[in-house]
């Protein structure tokens, strides 16, 4: 047995290591990717949050790029994305809908009055069963969806500016000039 | 001592069924016993997509009861086979829900590594079998042998 054999243990240590250190740091084992990605968004039949008697589609969100936001009252999260929300929706001018996940609804008025309203309309979702069509497994989450109605990012998690700024605000850029060229 | 009570702390976390166990209280009703056994099954082999190591039978979170629900509706009313039912929400939480990955290019060294070890480890087993004998010392290196044990 030669003398370099003996590090052979140690070399399987290391590789070990490194292998689950890059497996660690690779992504949030928390953090779904979408498997929602690419696809159109999901037909639903939902009424809105404040209009309980009407009853909206697929069709209510296509035709310009829009952002739609699941979002609740008992989420405080969806609380620290409300102001980056505000300002996304007056400073670019695209379209965002809500989703009331999973909520009551004179609660969730009573936010919109009290926090400001980022929403063009707000659709309920009392049971989860939209929440469900969309993958949802907790609010808040975000899906940015092109004119046609295709998903084209999602997000767990907050809105803030520094997801603004590297992911979402440049995505958004894109499609808002686009449907302006078209 | 402080062993022993370690051990019966242990059996009484696996035996109180932490992971297994079935710790929701949803009362549903099927139309045969058939259906109620698919879908128990079904729920006790889907995994909760906000847990990251509960199925959905064992977990407590809203989603999870949601899902239930949901399964329950597509076997029910829906009459879905256990196929379709796996498809359908591994089509809206991906791959995760699924415990067993699907084989695929991305995913087949997750499949095939543990072959892959076992191969290697046969390997280097037969390659130390194989080894002859260490030659017997000579005189010289056994007159070196016993002076060192001497100094000791």
């Amino acid at each position: 047995m030669n003398r370099a054999s003996l590090f052979v243990p140690l070399g399987v240590f290391l590789l070990i290591v490194g292998i689950g250190y890059a497996g660690f740091r690779l992504n949030d084992p928390h953090e779904l990717p979408s498997a929602l990605l690419g696809k159109p968004f999901p037909e639903f039949r939902a009424s809105l949050l404040d209009d309980p008697g009407r009853m909206i589609d697929r069709g209510a969100l296509v035709g310009e790029p829009v952002l739609v936001n699941v979002w609740a009252t008992w989420c405080p999260t969806c609380k620290a994305e409300h102001d980056e929300l505000l300002r996304i929706g007056a400073e670019t001018g695209i379209r965002i809908v809500g989703v009331n996940y999973k909520d009551d609804r004179g609660k969730a008025l009573d936010w919109l009055v009290r926090y400001g309203n980022p929403y063009d309309f707000v659709i309920e979702d009392r049971d989860g069963s939209l929440g469900v069509e969309l993958g949802v497994y907790g609010a808040p989450e975000t899906f940015l969806l092109d004119a046609a109605g295709t998903i084209v990012y999602k997000r767990v998690g907050d809105i803030n500016p520094r997801i603004w700024r590297d992911e979402l605000g440049p995505l958004v850029a894109g499609l808002l000039g686009a449907s302006e060229d078209g | 001592m402080a062993e022993r009570i370690f051990v019966v702390l242990v059996l009484a976390w696996l035996g109180s069924g932490h992971a297994w166990g079935a710790s929701q209280v949803d009362v549903y009703e099927f139309n045969s016993p058939a259906e109620e056994a698919r879908y128990r099954a079904l729920i006790a082999e889907l995994r909760c997509p906000k847990c990251l190591n509960t199925n959905l039978a064992g977990s407590d979170a809203p989603i999870a009861q949601d899902l239930r629900r949901t399964v329950h509706r597509l076997v029910t009313v829906e009459g879905m086979s256990d196929g379709e039912v796996r498809a359908f929400l591994q089509a809206r939480y991906g791959d995760f829900v699924l415990y067993d990955p699907p084989f695929r290019p991305d995913t087949w060294i997750l499949w095939l590594a543990p072959v892959g070890f076992l191969l290697a480890g046969i390997l280097v087993l037969l390659k130390l079998l194989r080894q002859p004998p260490a030659a017997p010392l000579s005189a010289d290196e056994s007159e070196r042998l016993r002076k060192l044990l001497e100094n000791d």
